[in-house]
């Protein structure tokens, strides 16, 4: 078990180093010159050479590779070339913001998933049943940035407009109000609160559908085997026979799920920043590339590998805790 | 044709191919649909942001109203079809060949060939597909084809897994023995055998990946990086109704429901033909 933790940490280090060497090459061969940024407009060719050197842009490409990635290891993240302030304060500003987004719509993706999931296949070839299939394949159907601004159009500019009461009706932007300063401490909850509401409604309710088309699948799946039909021929209850040996088989498959499920909730967290003004990585990334701002980038990057690195490692972690086989003889 | 039928008398399946034709059928015979140009405009401070159902100065109506520039929302719709559903088949086309490729090589050739390729292939499967997709297209200038081809060369992934655990499961069969025996070149028996048996469950995944592709270029268009204007696709015109959201919010609505109304197509045809040609099940 431990040999094997060790050999896929160093497969995830090795995936990282991937991932940051890929993007270091590409966002260094876009067109576009950071050291602009440093200059005063209309300077000459001198004045922007000097900056391009004082940046270190003007070196090969490899001796900068190599001196980003030393330097990287060591801690030292470089002065983010737009905002002009370190890398690590920078990071430090949004990470929080989009581990709280996405930890919570993970949460609520899946809760909600599994129990829609294991309502429908309970409830299988019934009106509930397919009443639920059409409204998931819908939800699952609608871009993340499309479904905030229909939110945002609903419970933020009709809520307003037709004088719904405050507890439909939600903030369309940012963390916190412009007042947050001087409510009580728990004013300050509830507004924070209410501003996570929408969304974290954008995020759940795209990856509930997800999450509930394949439980839906999953225990279908397990539910027709031998074994279930014994359980059931010796006297179990449903309930019993569903969660102890259908809910039980059927995780396994879902935890896979949840592994190769973070990189595309990280994509729609871009998205849902994006749309509300939610300071996180995202966005921060987003205005980065724009910017050609390759420290920053390269930041952003190598945190998004990490965390879907160490997403897929607990995801193993949590199969071998479902599946006693798996701990024993290995994955494969 | 036999798969057609077994595809057809899936509901699901029909259902999807039904909602797809007929958005290809718009796309294709745009200019016979739209009542109007869709890019050009008329006396604008006149004509913006004229709601659903408003007949216009020039007695005309707008069906589905007009966007900021006067423009008729309606037949950019129209037209938007062609390039959102275009890029979604083009790219899609592009991450099959790519991925069919690799899965085929390294089944094929297995060792150190396919432990190197499979590598590869889940480093870049780690990676969130947005940072690819916001690191490569800054690196030319925004275009049609470079949003194929960016959103091609970054959706393989998946493919090229499926293939590999497909041709690895043929290449143990009696029949390619007995063909490989028979004295078959590794191209023969790769067109010949593999490739066609391999096939039905790729096709499904590019089914599921088309309407991907469509949610995928209107996200890169919404955040301007994808179809650049004034030619109409669904997704820079969500992005123009954003701005517009309070006052006239029915721009940034229709485009959306058929962008949802593309995937659900997609992903019905993708869910029911694998359901309707997988051989356990039939």
């Amino acid at each position: 078990m431990l040999r094997q933790l060790g050999r896929r940490l160093a497969l995830g280090l090795g995936i990282v180093l991937f991932v940051v060497t890929v993007t270091f090459i590409l966002v260094s061969i876009a067109p576009g010159d950071p050291a602009r940024l440093w200059v005063a407009p209309g300077a000459g060719q001198a004045e922007l050479d000097a900056a391009r050197h004082a940046l270190g842009l003007d070196r090969p490409l490899p001796v900068r590779y190599v001196t980003w990635l030393f330097n990287f290891g060591r801690g030292d993240w470089g002065v983010s070339l737009v905002q002009q302030r370190p890398v690590m304060r920078v990071i430090a500003d949004a990470l929080p913001h989009t581990l709280l987004l996405t930890a919570a719509s993970l949460l609520l993706t899946y809760t909600g998933g599994i129990v829609v999931g294991v309502i429908q296949a309970m409830r299988h070839r019934t009106a509930v049943d397919t009443g639920l299939t059409v409204t998931t394949l819908i939800i699952y159907g609608m871009p993340a940035y499309w479904l905030a601004i229909m939110l945002v159009l609903v419970f933020s500019y009709a809520a307003a407009r037709f004088g719904w009461p405050a507890w439909i009706r939600f903030p369309a932007l940012g963390v916190t109000s412009l007042d947050a300063e001087f409510l009580s401490p728990w004013g300050r909850i509830v507004d924070r609160a209410r501003h996570l509401t929408l969304p974290l409604i954008t995020l759940g309710a795209i990856g509930i559908a997800g999450t509930a088309r394949f439980v839906r699948g999953a225990v279908l799946d397990v539910r027709d085997l031998p074994f279930v039909r014994t359980a059931r021929a010796k006297g179990m209850s449903l309930l019993a026979v569903e969660s102890r040996h259908i809910l039980r088989n059927a995780l396994l498959p879902i935890i896979t799920l949840l592994g190769l499920s973070l990189p595309a909730l990280f994509s729609g967290t871009v998205f849902v920043e994006v749309i509300f003004a939610w300071p996180g990585m995202g966005r921060v990334m987003v205005d980065a590339v724009g910017g050609r701002d390759y420290p920053i980038v390269m930041a952003t990057t190598a945190i998004f590998a990490v965390l879907v690195v160490l997403g897929n490692l607990l995801a193993d972690l949590l199969y071998a805790v479902a599946d006693p086989r798996v701990a024993r003889n290995g994955h494969e | 044709m036999s798969d057609l039928k077994t595809l057809l008398q899936d509901r699901r399946a029909a259902t999807g191919l039904l909602i797809l034709t007929v958005l290809c059928a718009i796309g294709v015979l745009a200019p016979f649909i739209a009542p109007a140009d869709p890019v050009v405009q008329h006396d604008v401070l006149r004509t913006r942001f004229l709601p659903p159902f408003t007949t216009g100065p020039e007695g005309n109506l707008y069906l589905l109203g007009t966007d900021r520039f006067g423009r008729d929302l309606l037949s950019r719709l129209v037209y938007g079809a062609r390039i959102s559903l275009a890029v979604g088949l083009l790219s899609v086309t592009v991450s099959v060949a790519l991925g069919t490729a690799i899965g085929l090589v390294s089944a094929y050739f297995g060792g150190a060939v396919e432990r190197a390729l499979m590598a590869v292939t889940d480093a870049t499967l780690a990676m969130p597909r947005i940072v690819l997709l916001l690191a490569l297209i800054t690196l030319w200038e925004p275009s049609v084809v470079l949003v194929v081809l960016v959103l091609g060369f970054t959706g393989w992934m998946g493919i090229a897994r499926l293939t590999r655990a497909e041709v690895k499961g043929l290449m143990g069969r009696p029949f390619v023995d007995a063909a490989r025996a028979a004295g078959m070149g590794d191209l023969r028996l790769i067109g010949r055998h593999l490739l066609p048996n391999a096939l039905t469950p790729v096709l499904v995944a590019a089914a599921l990946g088309v309407g991907n592709a469509i949610m995928l270029e209107a996200g890169l268009s919404f955040l301007g990086l994808g179809v650049p204007p004034p030619s109409p696709s669904w997704g820079n015109m969500i992005a123009g109704g954003r701005d517009a959201l309070v006052n006239a919010p029915w721009i940034a609505t229709f485009p959306g429901i058929l962008v949802v109304l593309a995937v659900v197509g997609c992903n019905l045809l993708g869910d029911g033909a694998r359901d309707a040609l997988d051989p356990k099940t039939r």
